[in-house]
């Protein structure tokens, strides 16, 4: 336990406390004020009415000077203090000259990247640090032009739009701000799980025989040509097991949801969730099945 | 000697008009007026609504990264004046801020931390935006423009990791770039790279680090995208954003 507030209070670690505190924060005000406007419509409230509750159900508008400017030059001016009490109180991390021959066990990458970096011990580089981080920024990008429902512009809501919200909930707080979180404070030496009441002992080793999927569940070696296209079979259906399913209720198709979105917009979210679905997957495969590769090839592995 | 003819003297003077082009008494006209005529004020809109005030609606996140932005610009530029990038000075520099030069500590400090403290305000930016369905039409692609500053915001972090020429920057650039040898086709490790031939010497990794190691040649690319590059297309971006916050209807309100 000693060594786990040392790691907290690594100058460098600071910020990734002061970030889990805010975004525990602004996740609690978020939905409070969601929760709010929910309770209004149920009311039987116009959106406007929910909105501006406090407006008696009208936006007033303000000047900009001063109201606005007064806002931004009390803020700047806290932000300022706060930067100065930070750095009178904590000095940036210097460490011993750079050297190639030494290498820091564990050795992490910044820690923003360290969600990507805790990714590496589920999937290959190829995939952790080049495919995916890609594949987050084009998703991010592409969210507007997928989550085509038209409420919730504007203001906090949940019932309005729970499907768009949930994803990106999972997405954001799970799969990138925990896993940052556990890539910083849970990750010792030779990249090994070190609960917070665990020395970091650099002499530890941990004994995993981890099997690749088709040995696991079939029996066939996943480097022969049969467990090849096992493992091909594996992740070609994953795809449009997690795709097409709705599509073959009647219902769906009719749905006002499927309707709206089209079939083009549909697949393009699909195939990403597919994706997004597949980080824990994987994860789960790997922690408690051992399950190394899904996929061995002799050019790359899943 | 009369206050107020001195004051009425100067303030009607050409020198003083040719500045200040309006009076600044407090009336709803110079208010519109002060935000109107001056270049940084007329980033604004003259009038928003009131709830754009509100803390809890907006957590004045955007703000701050910006703000954070300006205070990483001046703080950078007089590093800049005490660092060298390349192999031989490097992590003397750093030594020479932090016991000689006056405040070099405080300065090297909030550098650094107002850079992590940025990171996590445009995180946190991106997080109210989603929350508030802000990205719907019209903001469609300023919700891009925004990805993508969220982006080149870590980029910009990533780049000055390597500066302090340090065991931590070192290992921890060492760590990101060494990802890049695994990009397919382009990485001498990655799937297929050695199809068309990639080798630690002419792979993608080689062209970030101008070398194939984290080496003299990576200390100045990183500086460079550090300090001119990444910044130049920084302040592009943001000048579409808030460009575009303005011609796509201000902040995000209830039709």
């Amino acid at each position: 336990m000693h060594q786990f507030w040392e790691i907290i209070s690594k100058a460098d670690n600071v910020p990734i406390v002061i970030m889990l505190v805010l975004v525990c924060f602004f996740t609690w005000l978020s939905f409070r004020e969601a929760l709010k406007y929910d309770r209004a419509r149920a009311e039987g409230k116009t959106v406007k009415q929910a909105v501006y509750a406090e407006e008696a159900g009208f936006p007033e508008r303000v000047a900009v000077w001063p109201h606005l400017v007064r806002q931004e030059f009390l803020v700047a001016i806290g932000v300022t203090i706060f930067l100065m009490l930070w750095s009178i109180a904590l000095d940036a991390p210097l460490e011993e000259l750079a050297n190639p021959n030494v290498t820091p066990n564990p050795s992490k990458a910044p820690w923003y990247f360290l969600g990507l970096q805790e990714l590496l011990v589920y999937f290959d580089p190829w995939i952790a640090g080049v495919m995916l981080p890609n594949v987050i920024v084009v998703g991010l990008m592409a969210i507007p032009y997928i989550d085509i429902n038209p409420k919730g512009s504007g203001y906090y809501t949940l019932r309005e739009r729970p499907l768009a919200i949930s994803i990106f909930l999972f997405g954001f707080l799970f799969l990138w701000v925990l896993m940052v979180c556990i890539g910083t404070f849970a990750r010792g030496p030779g990249w090994l799980w070190f609960w917070p009441w665990q020395h970091w002992d650099v002499h530890r080793v941990v004994a995993e025989t981890n099997i690749d999927f088709s040995d696991k569940f079939f029996g066939v070696d996943s480097a022969s040509p049969m467990g090849f296209w096992i493992g091909l079979a594996a992740v070609a259906l994953w795809f449009p097991a997690v795709m097409f399913p709705p599509l073959l209720l009647p219902s769906f198709r009719r749905s006002e949801f499927f309707q709206r979105l089209g079939i083009v917009r549909y697949l393009v979210f699909s195939s990403l969730l597919a994706t997004m679905l597949a980080t824990p997957v994987k994860m789960i495969l790997r922690i408690f099945l051992h399950v190394k590769y899904i996929w061995v090839t002799e050019w790359f592995n899943v | 000697m009369d206050v107020d003819a001195l004051k009425k003297e100067v303030t009607t003077s050409q020198l003083w008009r040719s500045v200040m082009r309006h009076d600044l008494e407090d009336n709803p006209r110079t208010r519109v007026l002060k935000v109107m005529s001056n270049l940084f004020m007329h980033l604004h809109p003259v009038r928003i609504p009131r709830f754009g005030l509100y803390l809890k609606h907006t957590w004045c996140m955007g703000g701050i990264t910006f703000f954070l932005f300006l205070v990483l610009t001046v703080t950078g530029t007089l590093l800049m004046f005490y660092y060298h990038p390349v192999k031989e000075a490097a992590y003397a520099d750093i030594k020479y801020l932090e016991f000689d030069v006056p405040f070099g500590m405080l300065l090297r400090n909030m550098h650094r931390w107002a850079a992590h403290a940025m990171v996590i305000s445009v995180w946190l930016h991106m997080y109210r935006v989603f929350m508030t369905g802000s990205y719907k039409p019209p903001r469609e692609f300023n919700w891009v423009v925004g990805v993508l500053l969220l982006t080149l915001t870590m980029l910009l972090s990533f780049t000055g990791y390597l500066l302090t020429d340090d065991q931590l920057g070192f290992w921890a650039v060492t760590v990101g770039t060494n990802m890049a040898r695994a990009t397919p086709l382009l990485g001498h490790e990655g799937p297929f790279g050695d199809k068309l031939g990639m080798t630690p010497y002419n792979d993608i990794r080689f062209a970030m680090l101008g070398g194939s190691q984290v080496a003299g040649n990576a200390l100045l690319r990183a500086y460079i995208w550090h300090c001119i590059a990444l910044p130049l297309i920084v302040a592009v971006f943001i000048s579409i954003h808030f460009w575009r916050v303005r011609k796509d209807g201000g902040i995000s309100a209830p039709q």
